[in-house]
């Protein structure tokens, strides 16, 4: 019922999707320290983000680069409006329904402008709008505060400062910070179980008959161009939603942490990794790969120190922490090769 | 057989031939001319059309090869801007090794200096090029969505060796001492650079026009590019072809590279991928496939983002993505229209 007659499939998939999700729900519990409660809130964020691309790239196989500027449009909204009209749940709201507003109706535009024809045009014309409004909103700083982007307060109940249950269970301190995890968690989870409803949808499937057979679709009666369309501002509208909680979360907004273009391509590579097609795929996808990011460049600066040490600077280059996106885009190249179905993909496939 | 019909059969009589379409073409004078009471004085305007048309020039060098591979195997290479930064770093290695003659005043040795960093510029990408074409496109084609990201995590991949092997800093690429500074002329600054640029920018252009319509080559690439499989049919190669047709393209983003590198007077592997955005305009308003609409729409979108820098600093970007939709509202596949695709 909750997942929409769409069980993540395979013994080996459930149990890691419940091991995630249920590291997840009880993160505040389980680790200790700001730092990795972040790693936690970022998995949930990119996990629905990831899940929206998921219905472009994967369910309607549209390649679209202009995902992050809907992210940055939900964050920027929500940012904007707590700044602009202080600290409360209807700004909040106003924010949020600004930017989805604003996200809808791009998303609308760029649509029904450029899948008229292939694929490949779409994509193309998203990279092109999307770093016209990067460019747009730094430059814009009377409104996103440019460069430095917008720090704001969010409302009392979700401060640092609040504290709802000084001893709660395991001893640890229930505060504002802890509310906001939960606000993030739970509002993913929900949106999450609904694009999986809607990809179970009449329409979803309407989707992957386009994706498999565009020509076929047609001639059976379906508008290629509606559905498409649609598919980009359901994206959009999701991803949006995703920016809003990441502003929440971080209590920050700016054009590194939304709009970059580096943002994207962690997209990407999360997508590919997970799954495309799958939505659990951006589950799985968004866990290992920030996971990944947080704690692998670590590694990568153990192995830099040992071979600078062993006198090759020239080889230690390579094993730079800052050239871990190097090994990624390897990574990426590899598994778009050998396992274009991801690691959902499978570990469906060896439980089959 | 009628008398008039026989004649139109004399073998004698030239091939019938498409009319050209010159509007596509009237399209930059209007706009210079239409930006020249913007901007209201003539030194300025002509300081500004050049500058346009010489960082014109350099968009098409890098966006030609773009547009011919797409054309010809519907391919379209996301990591394409790679190449542009490889051909900005290698000028920076051929340059260093002739600071002697970059330091004279005299124009002769003046380019002499520049000779080998653009040999070097254009073989090193062309072979990049060929390993691109081979490792990544090669085993992706005809499949879009694999070919888009593939390309894209080859633009990441290069990206990060360059920054492995060069630092991640930027690199000061000082230009040669004779191509700095400027001429007078009717009271405006002419710059040496931009001048030197739009001459190699024609002399490419030409020398593309001539390889395309005068030569057997660009015959076959220009028939691929509206019919691949008639063209294989009829026992050529097209797969080889092909091959050429990247590395050719990929050595001449090499060359943009160069150009646009000591034009900013600086080399960054993150070049590459802020200039493919503007390639990709370029490319989609000249209509997919054609070299004359890639040259027109890279001169179209120069000078309208140096127009529109100078009037209002803030839209430049904004103003060629109008450009685009507006050219796509006039004509949905662009300037022209080559491909049935």
């Amino acid at each position: 019922m909750l997942l929409s007659g769409n069980p993540p499939r395979g013994k080996l998939l459930t149990a890691l999707i419940v091991l995630i999700v249920a590291a997840l729900a009880f993160a505040p519990f389980i680790l200790q320290g700001s730092k990795p409660l972040n790693v936690a809130a970022t998995i949930c964020v990119f996990a629905l983000l990831v899940a929206s691309y998921d219905v472009l790239l994967g369910y309607a196989g549209i390649v679209s680069f202009a995902h992050t500027m809907f992210f940055g449009i939900g964050a920027y909204g929500v940012a904007i409006a707590l700044y602009g009209l202080g600290p409360s749940w209807t700004s909040i709201l106003i924010g949020l329904l600004a930017a989805l507003l604003v996200a809808g109706v791009l998303a609308l535009a760029i649509g029904l402008f450029s899948l008229r024809v292939q694929t490949i045009f779409f994509a193309m014309v998203t990279l092109a709008v999307a770093s016209a409004f990067a460019v747009g909103a730094s430059q814009l700083s009377w409104l996103t505060g440019g460069e430095d982007g917008r720090t704001f307060s969010t409302p009392a109940l979700l401060r640092p400062g609040y504290r709802l249950v000084e001893n709660g269970p395991f001893g640890v301190e229930i505060n504002g910070r802890t509310l906001t995890y939960y606000l993030v968690f739970f509002g993913v989870v929900f949106l999450f179980l609904l694009l999986l409803r809607i990809v179970e949808s009449p329409f979803g499937r309407v989707l992957q008959a386009i994706r498999e057979n565009p020509f076929r679709s047609e001639a059976l009666g379906y508008r290629i161009v509606v559905h498409r369309t649609a598919a980009v501002v359901i994206g959009a509208l999701f991803a949006a939603c995703a920016g809003a909680l990441n502003a929440i979360w971080l209590r920050y907004t700016g054009p590194d942490t939304t709009l970059s273009f580096s943002i994207m391509l962690d997209i990407l590579v999360m997508v590919v990794i997970g799954g495309m097609g799958t939505l659990y795929g951006a589950i799985v996808g968004a866990a290992v790969f920030v996971v990944a990011q947080n704690y692998l460049q670590a590694l990568m600066g153990v192995a830099f120190k040992a071979i600078n040490a062993a006198g090759l600077p020239f080889l230690a280059g390579f094993f730079n922490p800052d050239r871990w996106l190097l090994w990624l885009g390897l990574l990426f190249i590899l598994s778009v090769y050998f396992f274009p179905t991801g690691i959902v993909g499978k570990l469906r496939a060896e439980t089959k | 057989m009628s008398a008039a019909e026989s004649q139109t059969l004399d073998a004698g009589a030239a091939l019938p031939q498409q009319k050209t379409d010159y509007v596509p073409i009237l399209l930059p004078f209007a706009l210079a001319l239409v930006a020249y009471p913007f901007v209201g004085s003539f030194s300025t305007w002509l300081t500004l059309t050049l500058a346009g048309l010489a960082m014109g020039m350099m968009i098409f060098a890098m966006a030609s090869g773009l547009t011919l591979v797409f054309g010809l195997m519907d391919v379209m290479n996301f990591g394409h801007g790679a190449f542009i930064s490889v051909g900005a770093y290698l000028a920076m290695v051929a340059i260093a090794p002739m600071a002697g003659y970059a330091h004279t005043d005299a124009l002769g040795p003046g380019l002499l200096a520049l000779l080998p960093a653009i040999a070097l510029a254009m073989i090193g990408s062309a072979a990049a090029g060929y390993v691109f074409e081979r490792v990544l496109v090669r085993p992706v084609y005809g499949q879009h969505l694999k070919q888009i990201l593939i390309t894209m995590g080859g633009l990441i991949v290069t990206e990060q060796v360059l920054y492995a092997a060069f630092g991640p800093q930027i690199n000061p690429l000082p230009r040669p001492e004779a191509l700095h500074g400027s001429i007078d002329f009717a009271g405006a600054a002419i710059e040496k650079y931009r001048l030197f640029v739009v001459i190699v920018g024609l002399v490419v252009f030409a020398l593309l026009q001539f390889l395309l319509t005068q030569t057997k080559i660009g015959l076959l690439i220009r028939a691929g590019v509206e019919n691949k499989e008639m063209v294989e049919a009829l026992g050529y190669r097209i797969r080889r072809l092909f091959v050429g047709v990247f590395m050719a393209g990929s050595a001449l983003a090499g060359l943009g590279g160069l150009l646009w590198a000591f034009n900013q007077e600086q080399a960054h592997a993150s070049m590459g991928g802020e200039m493919m955005v503007l390639t990709f305009i370029v490319i989609i308003i000249g209509g997919l496939g054609s070299v004359g609409g890639c040259f027109i729409g890279a001169v179209l979108v120069a000078l309208l983002n140096n127009y529109t820098a100078f009037l209002l600093p803030k839209a430049a970007l904004v103003s060629t993505i109008l450009l685009m939709v507006v050219v796509l509202l006039w004509r949905p596949r662009g300037l022209y229209a080559v491909t049935s695709r």
